[in-house]
């Protein structure tokens, strides 16, 4: 049974993105009986080449997905560098699972209400320079899309950031880093010349899977990018959602080009990997010390904590948002405070946290159980991963969510499943399983295994030893994965939409559709709501080791 | 080999009589059938004044039939009609997850098109006898496609102009004004960007007030007529987007958006498709209350906004019930209440009982919402061929930066 | 029958490659000291004895354990008992919740706490039961975890450099009581180490890898 559960967890992963990808195909390729389409050919890529935005939607895809994760790669590993082990880091680690819960669109609202030309940071400049109407900026929507990239570097650095601080302890950093600056390395230096080489190979895959959202992101662009045209991502979907139902095929062929351009960008990441590694091979023990390392670390730590500040900041300005009465530029508060977009929204989302948090529990429950069970059979039976198999553990990461979720559901409902809580649970699982999986095996593989064997030694089972030993001794990261999978499938609306055939309503359905009327009140409600719901696992994952543990001193950094 | 086709003729007769569809001529039956049934009424849900009416009413037809209503909250009408298409596809065609879709326009006119609607029905509800097809022609027309029974109405939208009197005094009531305006008032104006449903309306709107005939419009274009019909339009929008909000380089996204603008006092002029806009934002606290509505002075497009039912639902009678009690006196008086919606009703008044009509002379009108005789003539749309080719041209044009 | 730990011509591979040859016995009560420098083999053979050989190795040969041939038996089947140089305490259990841990399950109740207090007082930890073991000095821990180990009852006991991590005063200390209490249950001790004075205060045969 346990040798079977790495097989299984990629039977539960592949045959839904196969299948959705087969079902986005057909009609890339003209074939979508249902509408009329039966004779395959190119026709829908022509017409898709056909439409005079294309270069540059694909530009700014690949670009913006491109710069975004390079900079909050970049960011994190200059923090992590700087910081690492201090106690400015700390405050930074707590304010992380924080900002994991804030959802996409709701961090995205929240930092275009920061930086519009009549936002927040614009209204205190109004209120000092006296203005009565905003400068008229083109600083939201600019058509290099550098607010989007913003968008996705504050969003995604404390992802990279949590995925570098499951990775780290296995490395023992510590002493690494003290052998370095005993030999006169800076600290920033020798972080990258001595740790960052063997870090970054188990940090790869959340990079790219990082990397493959930002291509084909579509919540954040939709709020931060560009119009004339949108990024592709941005494109397909309104295609799909056009009218004209002779688009769907041409919105097909977009998912496909999308795709493509998803393994264009991870391809030319790998490039930059090799000829970094190549150009650095030399740097690495050529013996620089390193130098300007004061304003190195200075402005990580600034850019780190501007990017997080900026994240809280537009989630504070949410806040206030939902308890607005009127509100009108320039001025910095709202002219009255009421309680009415609570009052009103309030009950309805209450209610469907319940079916909101039932459904995470279980994603992420499963999730963990079988990441567990794999990870208990590579122990066993040192069934360990190929590197193929990984890729293929990441593909619902890496494959766009528009190119094979239509064609999903059409799976569901040929299997008779959409629109049945368990339908929607099986498909949350495709995309919290890759999560869970990320950030769990570095710290189990981590744990000494010498744990283990004094456990057999003592005269106890695999089934003792793991129940008894590794699942106690790692429950913290177990917890954590569990969370991190759980604001995974709270964040979910694509998946919960189709699947769910709009019978199995969401919080985040909810929001989505409360949103749609674009009123910043209801917005700050439910981006509050989905934010609490995503955080009270991440709440629950530091609380329950503390108050569990509150007597072992040995646990506490586990 | 004829007894062997009678035989199945009867058969496949005796099958469809069993599997029937409900039929809405016998009403009694429909009303029978549809009693303890859950009807997923699928409707946009982005606005307070909306999902209230839609509550309210839902609470009414669990009363008055025993039908029980779930607002399934969409944020694009597409993905009622992509999950119908999707069934299809699979071949789920009964039980479908979708039994009532508030639509119009184009989306109707592609479900039409496709075979995704189930009827015909809507003309023979009880209360369509309450509407005067002959005085109103947005009734069976939607978008000056026949609706053939295959959606019924149930409320008129109208386009209207907003602008918050406190900084704008007398806004302009023409499409000719409002660019002299925005050109001496440069980034004040903005519309949002095509293929935004408000967007289209105010293209046409504008096609509508510039074409040199505008009775051409209600024939499905033709390349002969396209380029002399048009051309005024693109030379005004040329002349007009150097004015807009961000120069024409960044546009909003959709209609609410322009309510957002408006509040950040971005934009001096705003507009919408629901005559009481301006008053529902400003109850939602959205505008400040010196923001009041306005028209053109030659008038404004307008539609009704209709319900549909998939050919694949699973509750039929009941979401025709739910049709039927959309159009009864009760329900019309109070979406028309600019205090619940504001939304115009589609009944005939002189068709309805004396006390029926009390309901609606009852009304109050809020300082934001204009009068029904202030409105001014309602414009009709064009033909939805006009539409596609303004859409793409207007991308090829406008929609990406040079 | 022979009494006592017998490495039948043993020899350890990894991948093609010759990594040991050892073929010995040794008897209750005895201490077989290994010795070697690293990369020598010597924790390979103990990860070997113990059931948990990393898959990149190879065993051939036998080894038996009081007549009784181990080489497919499942680690916790052995009974062969382990001290490494970390205590390896279980850091989420009290102290007593460690002794626990070994203490084989047929005991049960009251005798169980008994036997736990019996063993604490025997290395003069009585009362030491509730503790968290990560507040206790180096010696307490080396002495918990060499309790824990006896209280499963080995038949053997292997010893992979325990006392390399504790200082000079200390390490004589341990060492005696560990090959005393091991002597006391006539077990076969077989000490990996790279110290000699290990090896002599042993007492017994030195054998040379690599």
């Amino acid at each position: 049974m346990l040798r079977a559960a790495p097989a299984l967890v990629l039977l539960a992963l592949l045959g839904p993105v196969a299948a959705g990808l087969a079902g986005t195909l057909a009609p890339a390729f003209g074939v979508m009986p249902t509408l009329g389409g039966t004779t395959p050919g190119l026709e829908p890529f022509r017409a898709l080449l056909d439409w005079p935005g294309l270069p540059r939607a694909l530009a700014l895809s690949l670009g913006t997905g491109l710069a975004a994760t390079a900079l909050a790669l970049g960011l994190t590993l200059l923090i992590c560098a700087g910081w690492h082990g201090t106690r400015a880091f700390a405050l930074l680690e707590r304010a992380l699972s924080p900002l994991l819960s804030v959802p996409h669109a709701a961090a995205a609202f929240g930092l275009a209400f920061l930086i519009a030309p009549s936002g927040w940071i614009a209204r205190g400049l109004a209120q000092m320079l006296g203005w009565d109407r905003p400068p008229d900026l083109l600083i939201l929507q600019d058509p290099w899309g550098l607010s989007l990239t913003a968008g996705l570097v504050v969003k995604e650095m404390p992802f990279l950031l949590l995925m570098v601080l499951a990775a780290l302890p296995g490395l023992r950093p510590g002493q690494s880093l003290a052998t370095a600056q005993a030999l006169g390395y800076g600290r920033i230096t020798g972080w990258i010349k001595v740790i960052l080489p063997r870090l970054y190979p188990l940090i790869r895959l959340p990079v790219y899977a990082v990397l493959a959202y930002s291509v084909s992101v579509v919540d954040v662009a939709m709020i931060l990018g560009p119009t004339t045209p949108p990024p592709l991502g941005v494109q397909v979907l309104r295609w799909m959602n056009d009218p004209d139902l002779a688009l769907r095929f041409q919105a097909a062929a977009g998912a496909v080009l999308l795709f493509a351009a998803t393994l264009l960008a991870l391809a030319l990441w790998r490039c930059g990997e090799l000829a970094l590694a190549r150009a650095t091979r030399g740097w690495l023990t050529r013996g620089g010390r390193g130098r300007a390392e004061r304003g190195l670390r200075a402005a990580g730590l600034a850019l780190g904590g501007m990017s997080a500040g900026a994240v809280l900041l537009g989630l504070a300005g949410l806040a206030v948002w939902s308890l607005a009465g009127v509100w009108t530029f320039p001025s910095l508060l709202p002219d009255a405070l009421s309680l009415r977009s609570w009052q009103r929204h309030g009950p309805g989302l209450a209610a469907l946290l319940a079916e909101t948090l039932l459904i995470a529990a279980l994603a992420a429950g499963i999730a963990t159980a079988l990441v567990l069970a794999c990870l208990q059979a590579e122990q066993r039976h040192h069934l360990r991963p190929t590197r193929r198999a990984l890729w293929l553990l990441y593909l619902p990461l890496l494959v766009p969510q528009i190119a094979f979720l239509p064609g999903l559901q059409v799976l569901a409902l040929l299997a008779g499943l959409e629109g049945s809580r368990a339908a929607v649970i099986a498909a949350h699982l495709v995309f919290v399983l890759p999560y869970a999986f990320l950030s769990l095996s570095d710290p189990w593989r981590a744990l000494d295994p010498r744990y283990a064997a004094v456990g057999h030694a003592l005269g106890h089972g695999p089934a003792s030893v793991f129940w008894r030993l590794r699942l106690p001794l790692l429950l913290r990261p177990v917890l954590t994965a569990f969370a991190v999978a759980a604001a995974a499938s709270v964040g979910q609306f694509l998946p919960t939409l189709l699947i769910g055939a709009g019978r199995v309503p969401t919080l985040t359905t909810e929001a989505v559709a409360l949103a749609s009327g674009g009123d910043r009140r209801v917005i700050g409600v439910t981006a509050l709501a989905q934010t609490g719901a995503a955080f009270l696992p991440f709440a629950l994952a530091l609380l329950l080791p503390a108050l569990l543990w509150r007597h072992r001193r040995g646990m506490r950094h586990g | 080999m004829i007894r062997q086709f009678f035989c199945t003729a009867a058969l496949c007769a005796a099958a469809t009589g069993a599997l029937a569809d409900p039929d809405p001529a016998d009403w009694a039956a429909v009303t029978e059938e549809a009693r303890g049934q859950t009807v997923y009424w699928n409707a946009w849900g982005g606005s307070d004044a909306v999902n209230g009416f839609i509550d309210w009413l839902g609470a009414q037809a669990l009363a008055q039939h025993g039908v029980t209503v779930t607002h399934v909250k969409l944020s694009d009408t597409a993905e009622a009609v992509s999950r119908v298409l999707a069934e299809k596809t699979a071949g789920q065609d009964s039980g479908g997850a979708v039994d009532l879709i508030w639509i119009n326009g184009e989306n109707f006119a592609a479900m039409k098109e496709q075979g995704l609607l189930f009827g015909p029905w809507a003309e023979a509800l009880p209360n369509f006898a309450l509407t005067d097809p002959g005085a109103n022609a947005a009734l069976t027309a939607d978008f000056t496609v026949p609706t053939e029974g295959l959606e019924a109405p149930w409320g008129m939208a109208r386009l209207v102009f907003f602008h918050d009197s406190a900084r704008l005094a007398e806004p302009p009531r023409s499409m000719a004004a409002l660019a002299d305006w925005a050109a001496e008032n440069p980034g004040r104006f903005a519309y949002p960007q095509p293929p935004d449903f408000l967007s289209s309306t105010f293209l046409k709107q504008a096609l509508i007030e510039l074409t040199p005939d505008p009775a051409l419009l209600s024939q499905p274009v033709t390349d002969a007529t396209y380029d002399a019909a048009t051309a005024p339009l693109w030379a005004y929008l040329d002349a007009l987007h150097p004015n807009l909000w961000r120069q024409g380089r960044a546009w909003p996204q959709n209609g609410p958006r322009l309510v957002q603008l408006m509040a950040d006092a971005e934009i001096d002029i705003g507009f919408d498709f629901n005559p009481n806009a301006a008053a529902n934002a400003i109850a939602a606290f959205q505008l400040p209350d010196t923001v009041r509505s306005h028209v053109h002075d030659g008038g404004t497009l307008g539609n009704a906004s209709f319900v549909a039912i998939p050919y694949n639902a699973k509750a039929k009678a009941g979401a025709m019930v739910l049709a039927n009690l959309l159009m009864s006196p009760e329900a019309q008086a109070r979406m028309a209440n600019p205090e619940v919606w504001g939304l115009g009703p589609v009944l005939a008044l002189d068709r309805l009982a004396p006390q029926d009509r009390a309901l609606f002379d009852a009304l109050p009108l809020g300082e934001a919402t204009l009068d029904p005789a202030a409105l001014g003539p309602t414009l009709p749309e064009p033909h939805p061929s006009w539409m596609d080719r303004l859409e793409t041209d207007w991308t090829r044009r406008y929609g990406v930066a040079p | 029958m022979a009494e006592g730990l017998v490495l039948d011509h043993v020899i350890l591979r990894r991948g093609g490659d010759l990594l040991l040859t050892l073929d010995a016995r040794v008897a209750p009560g005895e201490v077989l000291t290994v010795m070697g420098r690293s990369g020598s083999g010597k924790s390979t053979l103990l990860s070997a004895i113990i059931g948990q050989l990393d898959p990149a190795f190879t065993l051939e040969g036998r080894i038996l354990l009081n007549g009784t041939d181990l080489t497919r038996r499942p680690a916790e089947a052995r009974q062969v008992g382990i001290l490494f140089q970390d205590d390896l305490l279980f850091p989420h259990l009290s102290v007593a919740g460690n002794l626990g841990f070994g203490l084989p399950r047929a005991l049960r109740g009251a005798a169980r706490s008994t036997r736990i207090e019996a063993a604490l007082q025997e290395v003069e930890l009585a009362g030491y039961g509730p503790r968290d073991p990560a507040t206790l000095s180096g010696g307490q821990k080396a002495r918990v975890a060499l309790m824990r180990m006896l209280l499963a009852e080995p038949r053997a006991l292997l010893l992979d450099e325990p006392f390399s991590r504790l200082d000079a005063g200390l390490r004589a200390q341990i060492r005696a009581l560990v090959l005393a209490r091991a002597q006391a249950r006539g077990l076969p001790v077989l000490l990996v180490t790279h110290d000699a004075e290990d090896a002599r205060a042993a007492g017994g045969r030195v054998v040379t890898l690599g």
